[in-house]
This record gives C-alpha cells, sequence and structure tokens, in this order.
C-alpha cells in the first residue's frame, strides 16, 4: 500500500538530520513501508466529527509565581558542552556556500 | 542484629528493611553495602545497571543513620537502596538515557523525581539500563548492551525499564524507577515477576526526564511487592510546578489502598479485546486462575468490551514517533553530548547530521524518519490527525468500561520473556509486545502489573495488568495487594524468591 521509496527516506533523513549510509537507506525504506501499512489501520475508524485528542489530561492555563530562582550552573554546562570557548558555544560555521 | 537479616538482606522488601531499620536492627549502610556487595556479584551477568555511585550512596546511608541516630523524623523510604532509570538527570551523575549520544553526559540538574528521592532520604545506587530513549521493549536497543533476565539469562528483561525490573529480580536493589511511554514499566514487571505502576499522566513530575513522547510519558514505581510500590509513590507523586502538565491535586492514598487490599464488592471488568488470540496459553491460564482468585476475594467480575483497543497500536506507533521526532530534535551536537564530524569545515548542519547518525542506534533513527514521515505535509491528516481521533475513541472505551466497573484487567503481555534477539531486527513484532499496555497511556489514566505465577510450558513469569480510571490510582494498589495476598498464601512466598540462583 504505502511504499516508501528510496528517495524518500533520503527526504525524510535529509528534514530529520541523518546522514545514512546507503545501506540504511535500503533497509530503512523496506521496514518503513511495513511499518506505515500496519499503522494505517487507523483510518478505518474515527470519522469526521471525532475530535482530536492532543493531551490525555487536559490542564489550561498552568501557571506559576514569578519569582527568582537559582539557575544552572554555568561551568557546569560548559563541563557538558562538546566545544568551548570564550565562554560560549563553539559551533560549526552557520553559513557558507553550500 | 535480628537474624531475619544479614545474608538474606538483599532479599527482603523495603518496608520490611524500613521496619528493621527503625527498630535499630540493621543500619542503611548494612543494606546499602549488601546491595552493592550483590552488584559486585552478579551484574557481569545480569548487566542491569550502566553506572553505579557507590561513594555518594554509601555516604548518603551513612548520613540517615546518623540522622536516624540522633532521633530525627524520617520518612518510611530513608535509608532504603533504589535503582534509577538512565532517563531520570541526576545532577553530576552520567545520565545517557541508554543512548551514545549522551555517552558522558552529566546532568547540571536534578529531575524532581530525584529531588523528591533524595528528600525522602533514598539511597541511589546507580542508573539502571534501557532500551536507547525509551524505544524499546526488551533493552536490545540499548547504546551499551542488552541487560539479560535474571529468569534466564538468554532472554530479555523486557522494555524499555528492563535495567530497573531486572535489578529487582536479580536481589541488586528493593526498589527501582522507571518511566512508562507504552508499558516500559509494566512489560518489563511482567516479564520478570516484579510489580510496576503507570500512574496516572500528570500524577508524577516529568521535569528533568529525558522527553521520549511528552504527552504520553508518566514515571512510575517498580518493586518486588505492592506495598513496596505503594510507599514509592507516595515519595515521587504530587504537583510539581516545573511541569506544566503536573496535576494540582491531591494524591490518591496509595498506601492505604496497598495495605487494605480489600476488592470485596468491587466491580471488576475483563478487556474482551485484550486476551484472546494471540496470547501464550500459559499467559491466559495464569491470568484465568487469578481473577478466579478474585472472584474468590469477592469481587463483581464481568466482562467489558472496548472496541476501539485494536486499533490503539496504529495511534501510538503515529503519535509517538511524531512527538519523539520533535523531542529528539534537541540532540544537534551543539550544546552536549556527542558531536562528530566537527573538522573546522563542516557546516552546522553537516555536523548535526553526522553527530546524529554516528549518536543514535537503529530503533531511534526509524522512529526519528516515522514521526517525521507522519507530521509532513500531505500525510498529516491521514496518520497523525487519524491516530489523534482514535486516541479520542480509546479514552471515550474507557470512560464506558468505567462507567460499569471499578478497575479492568488483562494480561500484561501476549507472552512471557523472549529470547534476546529475536525480535530485535523485527520492530513489527517488537512493537506488539506493548498491545495490553499502550490504551492506558494514549487515555492518560492508571496501570499496574502484578505477577500471577509461572506460565506451564516455560516456566517463566506472567503479569496481569490492572486499569483504573485518572487518579483512581489507590484502586490497582487495592486490587494488586489482594492478589498478591491470595497469591502469597498459596506459593508461601512471592513470587521473586523462585528466581534460580545466579
Amino acid at each position: 500500500m504505502a511504499a516508501i521509496t528510496r528517495a524518500e527516506v533520503e527526504h525524510l533523513a535529509r528534514l530529520a538530520r541523518l546522514e545514512l549510509t546507503e545501506g540504511e537507506i535500503d533497509h530503512y525504506a523496506e521496514q518503513l513501508s511495513a511499518i506505515v501499512d500496519a499503522v494505517a489501520r487507523v483510518s478505518e475508524v474515527a470519522a469526521q466529527d471525532i475530535p482530536p485528542t492532543s493531551h490525555p489530561i487536559p490542564v489550561t492555563n498552568t501557571f506559576r509565581p514569578d519569582v527568582v530562582r537559582p539557575g544552572v550552573d554555568r561551568d557546569e554546562i560548559a563541563a557538558g558542552a562538546p566545544a568551548w570557548e570564550d565562554d560560549r558555544f563553539r559551533v560549526p560555521r552557520i553559513l557558507g556556500e553550500s | 542484629m535480628a537474624p531475619v537479616m544479614d545474608s538474606d538482606l538483599v532479599r527482603q522488601s523495603a518496608a520490611t528493611l524500613s521496619a528493621a531499620m527503625q527498630a535499630g536492627e540493621v543500619t542503611s549502610v548494612q543494606v546499602t553495602e549488601a546491595c552493592l556487595a550483590r552488584i559486585e556479584e552478579v551484574d557481569d551477568k545480569v548487566h542491569a545497571f550502566l553506572h553505579v555511585d557507590r561513594e555518594t550512596a554509601l555516604a548518603t546511608a551513612a548520613d540517615i543513620d546518623t540522622r536516624r541516630a540522633a532521633g530525627a523524623e524520617l520518612g518510611p523510604l530513608a535509608g532504603i537502596p533504589l535503582a534509577l532509570k538512565d532517563v531520570f538527570t541526576m545532577r553530576g551523575v552520567p545520565t545517557t538515557c541508554g543512548s551514545r549520544i549522551l555517552a558522558d553526559w552529566r546532568p547540571p540538574y536534578d529531575s524532581t523525581v530525584v529531588e523528591r528521592l533524595r528528600a525522602a532520604g533514598v539511597v541511589i545506587l546507580g542508573k539502571t539500563n534501557m532500551d536507547e530513549f525509551a524505544m524499546g521493549s526488551s533493552t536490545e536497543h540499548s547504546g551499551y548492551g542488552p541487560t539479560h533476565n535474571p529468569w534466564d539469562l538468554e532472554r530479555i528483561p523486557g522494555g524499555s525499564g528492563g535495567g530497573s525490573s531486572a535489578a529487582l529480580a536479580a536481589f541488586e536493589a528493593p526498589l527501582a524507577m522507571g518511566t512508562d511511554t507504552g508499558g516500559s514499566i509494566r512489560q518489563p514487571a511482567a516479564v520478570t515477576g516484579t510489580v510496576g505502576v503507570k500512574p496516572t499522566y500528570g500524577g508524577v513530575s516529568r521535569y528533568g526526564l529525558v522527553a521520549l513522547a511528552s504527552s504520553l510519558d508518566q514515571a512510575g514505581p517498580c518493586a518486588r511487592t505492592v506495598l513496596d510500590a505503594a510507599l514509592l509513590h507516595e515519595v515521587i507523586a504530587g504537583h510539581d510546578p516545573r511541569d506544566s502538565t503536573s496535576i494540582d491535586a491531591p494524591v490518591p492514598d496509595v498506601v492505604a489502598a496497598a495495605r487494605s487490599g480489600d476488592v470485596r464488592g468491587m466491580r471488576i471488568g475483563l478487556v474482551r479485546e485484550l486476551g484472546g488470540e494471540g496470547y501464550q496459553q500459559g499467559v491466559r491460564q495464569r491470568f484465568d486462575e487469578a481473577v478466579a482468585i478474585l472472584t474468590d476475594l469477592g469481587a463483581d467480575v464481568v466482562e467489558v468490551s472496548c472496541p476501539n483497543f485494536e486499533y490503539a497500536l496504529g495511534a501510538y506507533y503515529l503519535i509517538l514517533p511524531a512527538e519523539a521526532s520533535s523531542n529528539l530534535a534537541r540532540f544537534d551536537g551543539m550544546r552536549y553530548g556527542l558531536r562528530a564530524g566537527d573538522d573546522g569545515d563542516a557546516s552546522v548542519e553537516e555536523v548535526m547530521s553526522r553527530t546524529r547518525e554516528a549518536g543514535f542506534g537503529a530503533e531511534v533513527k526509524r522512529r526519528i524518519m516515522l514521526g517525521t514521515y507522519s507530521l509532513s505535509s500531505g500525510y498529516y491528516d491521514a496518520y497523525y490527525g487519524q491516530a489523534q481521533k482514535v486516541r479520542t475513541l480509546i479514552a471515550r472505551d474507557f470512560a464506558a468500561a468505567f462507567e460499569q466497573v471499578d478497575v479492568l484487567v488483562s494480561p500484561t503481555t501476549p507472552t512471557t520473556a523472549f529470547r534476546l534477539g529475536e525480535k530485535l531486527d523485527d520492530p513489527l513484532a517488537m512493537y506488539l509486545n506493548d498491545i495490553a499496555t499502550i490504551p492506558v497511556n494514549l487515555a492518560g489514566n492508571c496501570a499496574m502489573s502484578v505477577p500471577v505465577g509461572l506460565s506451564p510450558e516455560d516456566g517463566l513469569p506472567v503479569g496481569l495488568q490492572i486499569m483504573a480510571p485518572a487518579l483512581g490510582d489507590d484502586r490497582l494498589y487495592r486490587v494488586g495487594s489482594a492478589l498478591e495476598a491470595a497469591l502469597v498464601d498459596r506459593w508461601g512466598h512471592v513470587l521473586t524468591e523462585e528466581v534460580p540462583a545466579l
């Protein structure tokens, strides 16, 4: 039914920021098609007038008092960063030719 | 020191240990030492733990002993050791969530659950193994190798919380913490002969949990007895202003319910759609026997139909990957965790893609792509939108059922523990393990798995699931403890006493 092609897997991987190998692309194309086929049964039920549920226990307007609380320790955050320079996260280039 | 203690220390329930500590018969340091020695002795075979924090555990235990000796008022779980699933952040202690992408990460803050455990004086022994980002039913998707079921080391301990369930069944800890998004507390409990509870959604704070699917995730207690689970439930539950989905209402009196264990006059519904075809013969047999016990104890058992439950698995595997693909976008290699391929030339997008490729395992990638697919334009209405409607239908099935009965019951899992490797690269077969546990997560109500014996075919544990309405958590404990008491009476001990020597 809902066959997911190699090209679609490559597209999904790009959207999801996953640099898949060629082997993975083939494997996932097959597996994702099978999974989507299996879960597509949801379209059999649930007529138009059924409201969707996004949250099981609806809670609205959740506020807390606006009081000062200690934040997390800067040095601990730095220690957990993959690259840290001049008191900042060092990141790869954001702009470029590509 | 009383004779019951000493070498048997690790086999005692938290409630027994607590009473012994209060009576001055044993210290928290002794109990903690016993658990650490047991971990040392058996964890090479079981691999329940990813990290053991010996020094901190002993320091906490010593502190509790000192305070107790000084006459301080301490809660019932003060000084009791606990195994913490690696999904909970704990300040300064490795928190990997079973993923290589967080291999060396030490969180700069405590989750609310950890904060409450610390405040209650609970001794946290270390972090337990799990399927990567809680995606799985066997721990085989852990980035650090699988956990082995203490009942049979060739078999899975359940998942995602298989490290926590195995730690209990291997007597490495009397208490453990889990999280349950589609069955990750209850299914491991069922296949290891232990007790696991998924509280009402919002009953326990999610602050500081590494998120899988935020509208489904719920933390809960794991133990070898129903009362121990209740004692832990009481410590961790309750409103938390740091979790906007936390319920601002009193926690049901689960400890009193566990102590009462009275089901006379309770109306119990058998879910017609959970338990027939596809369920192992021995699972059905033990389940039927347990139901007969409940009838004997004075409960009024009737059959109930929840016709939309058959669509739950499909809805779940659209909603969960959708939420997971969004939640896991935070693992981008920029602020914490792994960074791969940052050669000074690659762009930020390339580094993100290489990091995620290198850091995520196969199941995580599968679900991220599945979620990305179901949320993409053109498919959104057909898949994600439909799944959300099915969610409404399932909640309506529960609502209708709870007009007729107080609780629902079913087998927790269709089969006993399967062999490691058996379903590893067969995602659909793996997903079917959660067929009976998923409806509760979709509707947000609460459920428990309690052991009801060993399946005659393979001698492996069978779990019975009890489901109650939202904020009816105390009903789980009433039914669970009634059943447990009757079975202990019959067997002469709790089921985990039959775990073979490791």
